[in-house]
């Protein structure tokens, strides 16, 4: 590992010569540094996220909680977000390739989805509160509409990142090898967010209980 | 350096970020407004946290008002006490310290010391000030609030902070809620930015185990804020749906003045344990900063090699790490399970040995260096005598057996005060004094420096020493005052009012240090581009103040550690780290050179 190697350098011997001379040096790029933030942004998420589920399992250990209602909506979703990262996928595949019509089919249909999962989740926010399930001090309920909430949150700040480079394959005529590099940090990001979200769905809201399963071999439910 | 032009080798250009990413100011507002350099930046936030520190130093001196004189200044009501108490606490340890070091320290230190020319994204690190600023103004907003800020104390323990008799739970919470999430917001724009240009723009040469350790530990406080910060980020945004909403992720079921709240089965030690997940490591994003800078300020006036840099780096990491699995010792009072309590004093306890072997590594340093004793190495030599006082006590506290009889009283004040705020305090003021002639090109006057130190530090123990033993004979934190109560001596009371007196002259004193600033500015002697003849990177520029894109047209080559100091045989007493070895060698080379020439003869 190049991280452990460099941890284990002798600080205090000088370089003789010049340094890095004979190696390729990479010139910093914008995508390798957006790439590399993007990397520490999830890490942020992933912390988020993971906190918020510790506090769903602890909530779900009280004697009182009742469980969200299963909602088909959810999976309906799920599928939409799914799409939405194959699409931004295709997009990549197409920005490789220097395909400009792959990477505006791919960029398309990963905005649409992802705008179809954003309705989809405020729809069943909506049937919650027809189905009268919407009360405040339901614990579940609470922490469903904070955590889509957030995760909604974070799908909107990527439709921004996703809305910028949308412009530059439209509006600006950008070729395909001028936008790769954002086309790939956008469905980098995608990506994670589907994780997230499966994540998220598997253990929360699926209606199967796999939280309770693992706070049940826990020993704590 | 002379003899290191790229074209020795055939051009291999060094790392950098491309021309056409360096940000260039058009207009007055553009470079010193919204601006994109993170040298302004960092100005902008120094002068920030700074100016906000200022209102939480005033907030502390109405505190000790009342602590020295209860009852003399009616203008002091208990409910104006307790907002003091919390929005002193939270402007000090987040607004003020973690905003200067890392948003201040960081922007300016970071991109000179790894040789860059700027952070790696100049428009986010330049919205992350405004938010910054937004977060602090926020803050301020409450002020002028209906019923004030909060006064839930720092902590904002639910269900108090927003139930009707804590004062400022009408828009003073919400407003503290809203400025924390906001700040969370624009550290994390920053603390992304810290991270990848110390990771991804680092100039030839300069590996890892190359870096200053002031770099090392603004790197790593960097990193536990943005894992920490989101646990405070979660409960600020519960608890804000919470006051807001109603709902009842933090509040029980609770009977108000005879009435039944509408809040039911929520967990206020949720809260607590999302807090402290913050909070402990919060007190490393403070210290470890401070560590790596401490570290350069000893190494650099005591004219030797820090001493085990490897054990160094690996102790800040450690502590790091550590930093995280803590955060319980703060709840022993909570009612949690012993066992858990024998867990946390364990991983607390742990935390002291890389501590402790940093406090060694520092001491190494110095024994027989030609120590220098400027203002910037009293105050490196202060954090180390008050660090260790601080974590001694927190040795004390993290014992539960200790710490259950000792919860809640004065002593705790004393112990995270000397630890948290006396100690990074120091740190800070040693490291303006030290960095102010490059940010300026003036050096700041040695003899007021010298005043300064002293009364601020014998001052911080004339204030803190007491303290602990008022904690000691059971005076209670958050008490508004303590009236006749006949458990306390007469001296309790003279006590607070001596600390309180104490606490006036060396606040006042700390004007010494603003008129030594301003006059400095202008009147200050010319410092030349590297006047303590140090070794790391941001002495070695092209100008000073370093001009934009810090290094002129080249970036500079890195040969060497950042702690070259009285090597044998080299030309000076310091080797910078942009120096070859046959420029900092010349009789070696030359050396060399007469045998080669002997050798071919023969």
């Amino acid at each position: 590992m190049n991280l452990l190697r460099e941890l284990t350098d002798k600080p205090w011997i000088a370089t003789e010569g010049i340094p890095g001379a004979g190696q390729e040096q990479k010139m910093l790029s914008a995508v390798s540094s957006g790439r590399a933030a993007i990397k520490w942004l999830f890490g942020v998420g992933s912390v988020l996220f993971f906190l918020l589920i510790v506090s769903y399992g602890e909530r779900m250990t009280y004697e009182d909680w009742r469980p969200l209602p299963e909602s088909k909506l959810l999976w309906f979703n799920t599928i939409a977000l799914i799409s939405s990262s194959v699409a931004m996928q295709w997009a990549v595949i197409g920005g490789r390739r220097d395909e400009i019509d792959d990477v505006k089919i791919g960029m398309l249909s990963g905005g649409i989805t992802a705008v179809v999962f954003l309705a989809g989740q405020l729809l069943a926010w909506r049937q919650l509160v027809q189905m009268g399930y919407f009360e405040t001090t339901n614990p579940a309920i609470a922490f469903f509409i904070l955590i889509t909430g957030l995760h909604a949150l974070h799908i909107v700040g990527g439709l921004i990142a996703w809305g910028r480079t949308a412009q530059k394959v439209w509006w600006r005529g950008c070729e395909a090898g001028q936008i790769r590099g954002s086309v790939e940090l956008c469905a980098f990001y995608w990506h994670f967010l589907l994780v997230l979200w499966l994540v998220l769905f598997g253990l929360l809201f699926a209606g199967n209980n796999n939280l309770s399963i693992i706070l049940a071999i826990c020993g704590l439910r | 350096m002379a003899d290191a032009t790229h074209d020795d080798v055939g051009y291999v250009p060094p790392a950098e970020i491309e021309e056409q990413d360096l940000y260039h100011a058009k207009s007055w507002i553009t470079k010193y407004v919204f601006c994109q350099d993170a040298k302004v930046i960092a100005i902008q936030y120094s002068i920030t946290a700074i100016a906000i520190g200022l209102v939480g130093l005033v907030l502390s001196w109405l505190m000790r008002l009342q602590l020295g004189f209860p009852e003399a200044f009616s203008f002091i009501e208990p409910d104006d006490y307790y907002q003091f108490i919390t929005v002193h606490g939270m402007i000090m340890v987040i607004y003020l310290l973690t905003a200067l070091f890392l948003g201040g320290f960081g922007n300016y230190l970071i991109p000179l010391m790894v040789g860059a020319r700027d952070m790696v994204f100049p428009f986010v690190n330049m919205i992350s000030y405004w938010v910054y600023l937004l977060a602090v103004v926020v803050l301020c907003a409450s002020f002028f609030v209906p019923g004030g800020p909060t006064g839930a104390g720092w902590t904002l323990y639910p269900p108090q902070a927003i139930l009707s008799g804590t004062p400022g739970s009408d828009g003073g919470i919400i407003l503290m809620l809203v400025s924390l999430a906001l700040f969370i917001v624009g550290f994390t724009m920053g603390g992304l930015n810290y991270v990848v240009t110390v990771f991804q723009a680092r100039t030839r040469g300069l590996s890892l185990m190359r870096l200053p350790l002031t770099i090392w530990g603004i790197l790593t406080a960097t990193v536990l804020a943005l894992l920490a910060f989101p646990a405070l980020f979660v409960g600020a945004v519960m608890m804000l749906l919470d006051r807001i909403l109603g709902t009842s992720f933090f509040m029980p079921s609770i009977v108000e003045l005879g009435e039944h709240l509408s809040y039911g089965g929520g967990s206020p030690i949720l809260f607590q344990h999302l807090f402290w997940f913050f909070g402990h490591p919060e007190v490393y994003i403070v210290a470890l900063p401070a560590f790596g800078i401490v570290s350069d300020l000893i190494s650099v006036h005591a004219r030797r090699n820090i001493f085990g840099y490897r054990m160094m780096v690996w102790a800040i990491v450690i502590i790091g790490a550590l930093s995280f699995v803590v955060w319980a010792h703060h709840m022993y009072v909570s009612g949690m399970n012993p066992y858990f309590g024998f867990f946390f004093a364990t991983t607390t306890l742990i935390i002291a040995v890389p501590t402790a072997l940093k406090v060694y590594n520092w001491t190494l340093t110095l024994w027989r260096g030609d120590i220098h004793l400027t203002t910037p190495m009293l105050f490196a030599i202060g954090f180390i005598v008050t660090f260790v006082n601080g974590g001694i006590t927190g040795l004390f506290l993290g014992n539960v057996a200790i710490d259950v009889p000792l919860s809640d009283t004065m002593f705790v004040v004393a112990h995270f005060h000397m630890v948290m705020g006396v100690a990074p305090a120091l740190v800070i003021f040693g490291a303006i004094y030290h960095w102010y002639p490059k940010i300026t090109g003036r050096l700041l006057d040695e003899t007021l420096g010298k005043f300064h130190f002293w009364v601020t530090f014998l001052g911080a123990y004339l204030i803190y020493f007491p303290m602990h033993y008022l904690g000691f004979v059971g005076v209670p934190r958050r008490y508004f005052e303590l009236g006749d109560t006949q458990i306390f001596d007469q001296s309790v009371g003279d006590l607070n009012a001596f600390i309180s007196i104490v606490t006036f002259i060396v606040g006042f004193a700390q004007l010494v240090f603003f008129f030594n600033l301003y006059r400095s500015y202008s009147k200050g002697k010319e410092a030349g581009p590297n006047p303590w003849r140090a070794c790391s990177l941001e002495w070695q520029t092209a100008e000073t103040p370093p001009g934009h894109g810090n290094f002129g047209k080249e970036l500079p080559l890195v040969y060497r550690w950042p702690y070259d100091f009285n090597v044998p045989g080299a030309k000076e007493d310091f080797i910078p780290q942009n120096m070859s070895q046959s420029e900092a060698f010349p009789k070696r080379k030359a050396a060399a050179k007469t045998s080669r020439s002997r050798a071919a003869k023969k």
